[in-house]
């Protein structure tokens, strides 16, 4: 059985190698804070870090993932996942919910990347997540916020 | 027989059915103490409120959280009468009880203009109200959540106070008037002080008080102010279980491939290639319940197993009554349904075709609007445990106690057999109003020999398989005299009606011929017609629709505020000004309209841009679910005619605005949900099949499509209306007038489009 190394803990797996590491995850694991939208990469609500890299578990087989690590909404922390957790809450973001996990995990990627994002970068990172119930300029402005939290002001 | 008489005959009927007069339960909510489970240390005050020891403040929920900020605004009407700490409030979902069944849902559903206050319509209101209380339903929809428990749960809120109050006089052995509560906190002036779990115990020992004060407005703590989402937390950590999330011991998983044309079933199925495959336990057809299609379950150990293997199952399909329709076909028999004699009329007065006959001018237009899914993120599912002849239900629903029927008849036993259990909805809109997805999961779970399972729905399912808001044409006339001056509408509109479908399908009740839901958004507008006739025609097709947000407001609100900017410029007056005019006697409406316009600085042109991009501005004007909203519209057009709306402004009237904050964001999300559907939503069907499947060819609004977004509330002490809907109505309007601002081209078909490469 193979094992992979989800949120710095090993698991044995059984699921058969071409499984959507969403599956694995989710029908498993039972971690079910990584959400099933839409099974094409279209949606971003399956969000999951690879290795730091923001990937839709949906598209992405178990037999890609390896000795890499996994980072799912259930064990992502440090600074930046602190502060947009603050900053999410605080500017009332979320609504039904549903793909906020994949926001965070998407918008916390960014932030380790660029700690002061742009508009434009913003709209780079997080257009292949979805919001149904339209919480994008809640969700700009949070990120806005998390980085400003994250960068001492002069 | 008039429309009124026939109403209330109606009514009548619905309520004889369901009841027996001399059970008409007495008017109040309060419940029993006895219905809610208990955690150690918690006790139960009434149906609507629990406390522990340990000062947490339990607040029962009876609507269904799906986005619209629900239990966080329900929690804030019963602390406040209650003077709890804000910080020690949770909730919970409730059991299911008659004393949680929705009476303003229903009573908003009965055909009369907002206007009318009539003796026909009071005694409709009260006999609906009545009859409700113990044959209605647990409905979260239609807007109706906080006007439904207004004072309900103010009334529980101020009873359990005073429950405490008076266990802390008879304590502490003084009056109760001398004691206040603030905060979580009971206080005597001799000193004496007590927090809500140290005078608990004693204070389920109290009667149940009925009849406790209620707060006049200005001495609100909690009610209108901004509160911050009380679940948001659990829902960023990814600890808030959706239906989706359940997880029971030995939980099975089904997929399932339903009849590709809407409403087939299945004359053949071959599954001896899928049941080798691993993981597989059983393969098992399943019938259309509820209005929905028939298919065939894949019943695996995974959800990857199920929905791979569920591919493998060989189906001959019986196709049924959409055979070989289209959409364009189905377009084609609503616009030969329409002439202006026909339909049921409801509104009507002055003469109209004599106003159209001495008109200085006459507008006529045609308004179009397709089939939309609701496309909610979180796809169908249901998970359901049936053993020894009882059921357990876990549901993303918004209708407990239909969910409960649609089980127990799926499986054969009575309702008290069968326990719902309401999970968070990743998204409703409409779509859980529907439980065709309950009544086929339990009928799965009848094969499982006891173990649970979970039916989950891959999109592309949930797209195909939807109750679809129905296509719609609408043909309109105005007259205008000399002087620009209206002086007369008519309208007429025709599509599939809702209400009597969803009776059909949920209930086997026989239809009823008026349907608010297919013309509200255009008989029941504020403004002062002298003359018009506004109807619609019943038209009776194939296709599956139902409830998608706003629902007839939806689609009526394009039709009806494009065609009076239409009317306006035919008129060569401003659009603001000729709105204005008609809305002599309704002041909310003009003050929202005229709010809305000068945040926008509707009389300053917006500056030309030097790259040849044209830029316009357009304004709507909306009342629905008890609530005036006015937005406006800002576009910039490209010269090859692709656009972006740039910026929307709306203003909201929706009476005491209960939590601020979660008002603003329903304005904010509704406006892109509105956009989405505005730019890109439409449902096509070729061969009876629904023609999309995903996110890839259903397009959604995305991040960088957002427009910027401004929203005011007007400050107000009315009776709370409906947040949840509202938004969405003017937002296509005011988009397609800034268009006509912008390019001079008038859209009357959604989605709008001036290209033919649709792009925010």
């Amino acid at each position: 059985m193979p094992a992979i190394v989800i949120n710095g803990k090993s698991y044995e797996v059984s699921a058969e190698p071409e499984t959507p590491l969403l599956w694995v995850l989710r029908g498993e694991l039972k971690l079910t804070g990584t959400k099933y939208g839409c099974g094409i990469a279209a949606c971003g609500a399956c969000t999951v870090h690879l290795d730091g890299q923001p990937i839709r578990s949906c598209v992405t087989p178990l037999s890609a993932v390896g000795s890499k690590a996994v980072t799912t909404i259930e064990g992502v922390s440090g600074a930046e996942a602190d502060a947009l957790n603050t900053a999410w809450n605080d500017g009332d973001v979320v609504q039904c919910g549903y793909c906020q996990t994949g926001q965070l995990m998407s918008a916390c990627a960014l932030l380790r990347t660029t700690p002061s994002p742009t508009d434009q970068d913003i709209d780079e990172a997080m257009s292949g997540n979805i919001c149904r119930c339209g919480t994008y300029p809640r969700i700009r402005a949070a990120i806005h916020a998390a980085a400003a939290a994250r960068t001492p002001t002069v | 027989m008039n429309r009124r008489t026939f109403v209330l005959r109606t009514v009548a009927a619905a309520g004889a059915l369901g009841i027996g007069w001399s059970l008409l339960p007495p008017r109040s909510r309060h419940g029993d103490r006895g219905d809610i489970p208990e955690d150690p240390g918690e006790h139960t005050l009434n149906g609507w409120v629990k406390i522990g020891t340990d000062n947490h403040v339990t607040v029962i929920m009876s609507k269904s959280e799906m986005g619209q900020g629900i239990h966080t605004t329900l929690a804030m009407l019963l602390a406040d009468e209650l003077d709890a700490d804000w910080s020690q409030v949770r909730t919970e979902m409730s059991p299911l009880h008659a004393i949680y069944n929705n009476i303003a849902n229903v009573v908003d559903g009965l055909p009369f203009h907002p206007d009318d206050h009539g003796t026909l319509q009071r005694t409709a209101a009260w006999f609906t109200a009545k009859t409700m209380r113990t044959s209605g339903a647990m409905i979260t929809g239609g807007s109706s959540s906080v006007k439904d428990l207004w004072l309900p749960m103010r009334q529980a809120g101020a009873s359990a106070r005073a429950m405490l109050v008076a266990a802390a006089a008879d304590v502490w052995k003084v009056r109760a008037n001398e004691i206040t509560v603030a905060s979580g906190i009971l206080s005597h002036g001799s000193g004496r002080t007590a927090t809500f779990g140290q005078m608990i115990e004693p204070a389920i020992q109290q009667s149940l008080m009925e009849s406790a004060p209620l707060k006049t407005p200005d001495k609100f703590t909690i009610i209108g102010t901004p509160k911050h989402r009380i679940e948001s937390r659990a829902k960023q950590d990814g600890t808030a279980t959706f239906g989706i999330d359940v997880v029971l011991p030995d939980m099975l998983y089904a997929s399932v491939v339903m009849c590709p044309t809407l409403g087939g079933t299945v004359e053949s199925f071959d599954s001896t290639a899928t049941l080798a495959l691993p993981g597989v336990r059983y393969v098992t057809a399943v019938d259309g319940h509820n209005g929905g299609t028939a298919g065939v379950a894949v019943i695996a150990d995974t959800p990857y197993h199920a929905m791979t293997a569920v591919k493998t199952v060989k189906v001959t399909w019986e196709h049924g009554a959409m055979a070989g329709v289209s959409s364009a076909q189905l377009m084609q028999q609503l616009s030969e349904s329409l002439d202006f004699k026909s339909g049921h009329a409801y509104a009507a007065h002055g003469n109209v075709n004599a106003a159209l006959t001495s008109a200085a001018q006459i507008v006529t237009a045609e308004y179009r609007a397709p089939y939309l899914a609701h496309a909610a993120m979180e796809p169908i599912n249901c998970t359901v445990q049936f053993k020894d002849g009882r059921a357990i239900v876990w549901a993303s629903t918004q209708v407990p106690t239909i969910a409960r029927l649609t089980a127990a008849n799926a499986l054969g036993i009575d309702t008290d057999k069968v326990d719902v259990r309401v999970q968070f909805i990743g998204g409703g809109f409409g779509r859980r109003l529907d439980v065709d997805f309950i009544g086929q999961a339990a009928a799965i779970a009848k094969v499982t020999n006891g173990v649970p399972v979970q039916t989950i729905w891959s999109r592309e399912e949930d797209m195909r398989h939807d109750f679809y808001r129905p296509a719609c044409i609408s043909q309109a006339a105005a007259a205008l005299d000399s002087d620009g001056n209206l002086t007369a509408w008519r309208s007429t509109s025709a599509s599939q009606t809702l209400v009597s479908a969803a009776l059909k399908r949920n209930f086997g009740l026989p239809g009823l011929p008026i349907d608010k839901t297919a013309i509200e958004g255009a008989f029941d507008q504020p403004y002062e017609y002298p003359a018009a006739r506004i109807a619609h025609q019943s038209v009776s097709l194939a296709m599956p629709v139902g409830f998608w947000r706003a629902v007839g407001h939806s689609h009526q609100a394009f039709f009806t505020e494009s065609f009076m900017d239409e009317v306006a410029i035919a008129a060569r007056k401003d659009p603001v000004a000729f709105r204005v005019a008609l809305l002599k006697s309704h002041s909310r409406h003009a003050r929202v309209l005229m709010r809305a316009a000068t945040l926008a600085k509707w009389n300053t042109p917006l500056p030309i841009p030097l790259d040849g991009t044209r830029v316009g501005r357009g304004i709507a004007l909306h009342e629905s679910f008890g609530s005036v909203v006015a937005q406006v519209a800002e576009v910039a057009v490209a010269a090859d005619d692709t656009f972006r709306v740039t910026r929307v402004l709306g203003v909201i009237d929706c009476g005491l605005p209960v939590n601020p904050a979660l008002i603003r964001q329903q304005m904010e999300g509704g406006i892109i949900f509105a956009l989405s559907a505005a730019l890109h939503g439409e449902i096509t069907i070729e061969n009876g099949q629904v023609q999309q499947g995903n996110f890839n060819d259903y397009q959604m609004l995305r991040m960088q499509d957002a427009p910027q977004i401004e929203v005011d509330i007007i400050p107000s002490t009315d009776h709370p209306e409906g947040v949840g809907e509202p938004p969405l109505p003017p937002l296509a309007p005011a988009v397609g007038n800034a268009l006509f601002a912008a390019t001079g081209k008038r859209l009357r078909t959604l989605p709008l489009r001036l290209s033919r490469r649709p792009r925010n």
